[in-house]
């Protein structure tokens, strides 16, 4: 397996066994993102953090990850004033970006970003979401969630629910458990089903998805509750929205229907889909999920940058 | 004997085994029927081939094909041959072949995709399927949905 000088692009890139290799270095990297360690294995290296969207959770948390191995992070404050709106080409920008740092992490409203800055930039390029595109670092993050709460993916039962069709996080995630031979419901209103590629996709593994649009279906079976947010501005009628979003909320009484050991994550920011009651039950994994964006972050940027092996 | 509905050129291009109905696209991908060209050309559709299946062909007269012209043809009639004819005898005959990789001949039709902006990029498709012909974009990872339309 070799990481040093490799871009992190789409979770498809990834072989179950190199994943599975960025999880354990991850777990590693747990008392170090913590704080409760040192880590001076990127001292004197500099990430360069290139956001043309707002986010909050993915810049912080490489931010973060690159300061607990000693290194550091340059980024843009503002793109609406950055270069970009001067009408500077990505592969400009990116150039600019490879002779100031040794890794760039990008952020961009358009698909297939990410891949682009790669071709023109010798230096590893990390994707930090690019528009309904992909999010590896995310799925990556999500899958060390599910592992170190569970202790394994595979033959875990996983539903996945809310918006699916625009969902990016839904649909790289549905690919890389369906890899790692996790059992999946797609649970969603008709319109916002999960659409056919990647239902299609999500069939890598042995066991075939299991459509449904209706959350008491499968919340007595589930191991991993993963909720995604339901977005208003899909919905041309209020009251529609309102009534959809209703459907699929989490609460306590819900909760009495699930496994005692049933996990629910969910990427955040959430709205209303979860209820903040179930924060203080033992099912809510969603800050520990946060969290965990720093030691698989960590694990990255060690593993391209040649820090470990 | 059969008559002959096109009659031979002398020096240019005949592109045969074309799937009937599918000629007027690939006069498109050759810029025929631009104001600019200026090449003689001859249009046979739905013809019966030899194996009595309908066909059409494409003769372009004083032209030779670029390789990126075969590759654009080759989506929208994987079944073509090219014949390179010199002085009423063909020089060279092959089949046009699907390459692994497509690029810089179609545009994506995904408007989000970043090979949409006005980045210094060529645009690439890896051939999912050859029969049908399935593509999907290197860069947003959607699938093509009208290749036809979608050829540069």
């Amino acid at each position: 397996m070799q990481f040093k000088g490799r871009d992190i692009l789409s979770i498809k890139d990834f072989s179950k066994q190199e994943t599975m290799h960025i999880l354990k270095v991850a777990k590693k990297m747990v008392p170090a993102a913590k704080g409760k360690k040192r880590n001076e294995s990127l001292r004197g290296k500099v990430l360069a953090t290139i956001f043309f969207e707002p986010s909050t959770r993915t810049r912080l948390s490489f931010e973060s990850a690159m300061s607990r191995l000693g290194g550091r992070a340059i980024g843009m404050a503002d793109p609406e004033v950055s270069s970009l709106k001067k009408g500077e080409t990505l592969a400009d920008t990116i150039k600019m970006a490879e002779s100031y740092a040794d890794v760039t992490v990008l952020r961009h409203h358009h698909m297939g970003a990410a891949r682009l800055a790669a071709k023109f930039s010798a230096k590893p390029i990390i994707n930090g979401g690019d528009g309904a595109g992909q999010h590896p670092t995310q799925t990556m993050l999500d899958l060390f969630t599910i592992w170190t709460e569970k202790g394994k993916i595979e033959g875990q039962k996983v539903a996945l629910v809310g918006d699916l069709k625009y969902g990016r996080t839904a649909h790289s995630l549905s690919y890389a458990l369906s890899l790692f031979g996790a059992k999946l419901y797609f649970v969603a209103p008709p319109t916002l089903q999960m659409p056919k590629e990647v239902v299609d996709d999500a069939k890598v593994g042995r066991v075939r998805p299991k459509l449904t649009s209706d959350l008491k279906d499968v919340i007595g079976k589930v191991d991993v509750l993963y909720v995604t947010r339901i977005q208003k501005e899909r919905f041309p009628d209020p009251q529609e929205y309102q009534r959809v979003a209703g459907l699929y909320e989490v609460d306590l009484g819900l909760l009495e229907e699930a496994k005692k050991d049933m996990i629910v994550m969910h990427p955040l920011p959430r709205v209303n889909e979860i209820h903040p009651s179930v924060d203080g039950t033992h099912h809510a994994k969603y800050f520990e999920q946060a969290f965990n964006g720093v030691p698989v972050r960590m694990a990255l940027l060690a593993l391209i940058l040649g820090a470990v092996e | 004997m059969r008559e002959l509905r096109v009659t031979p050129i002398k020096n240019g291009t005949v592109i045969d085994h074309i799937p009937a109905g599918m000629a007027l696209k690939v006069l498109k991908i050759l810029g025929i029927t631009d104001e600019s060209s200026d090449s003689t050309v001859s249009v046979a559709m739905r013809v019966t081939s030899k194996k009595s299946t309908l066909k059409d062909i494409v003769k372009v007269e004083d032209r030779e094909l670029l390789e990126k012209e075969v590759d654009k043809i080759a989506l929208v009639a994987p079944s073509a041959t090219i014949n390179i004819i010199q002085n009423f005898n063909v020089k060279q005959k092959y089949k046009v072949e699907l390459p692994e990789v497509a690029k810089g001949i179609l545009k994506c039709g995904n408007p989000n995709c970043i090979t949409n902006l006005k980045e210094p990029v060529e645009t690439e498709f890896t051939v999912v399927s050859k029969n049908p012909v399935r593509l999907r974009c290197v860069y947003c990872e959607r699938e093509l949905e009208n290749i036809v339309d979608a050829i540069t």
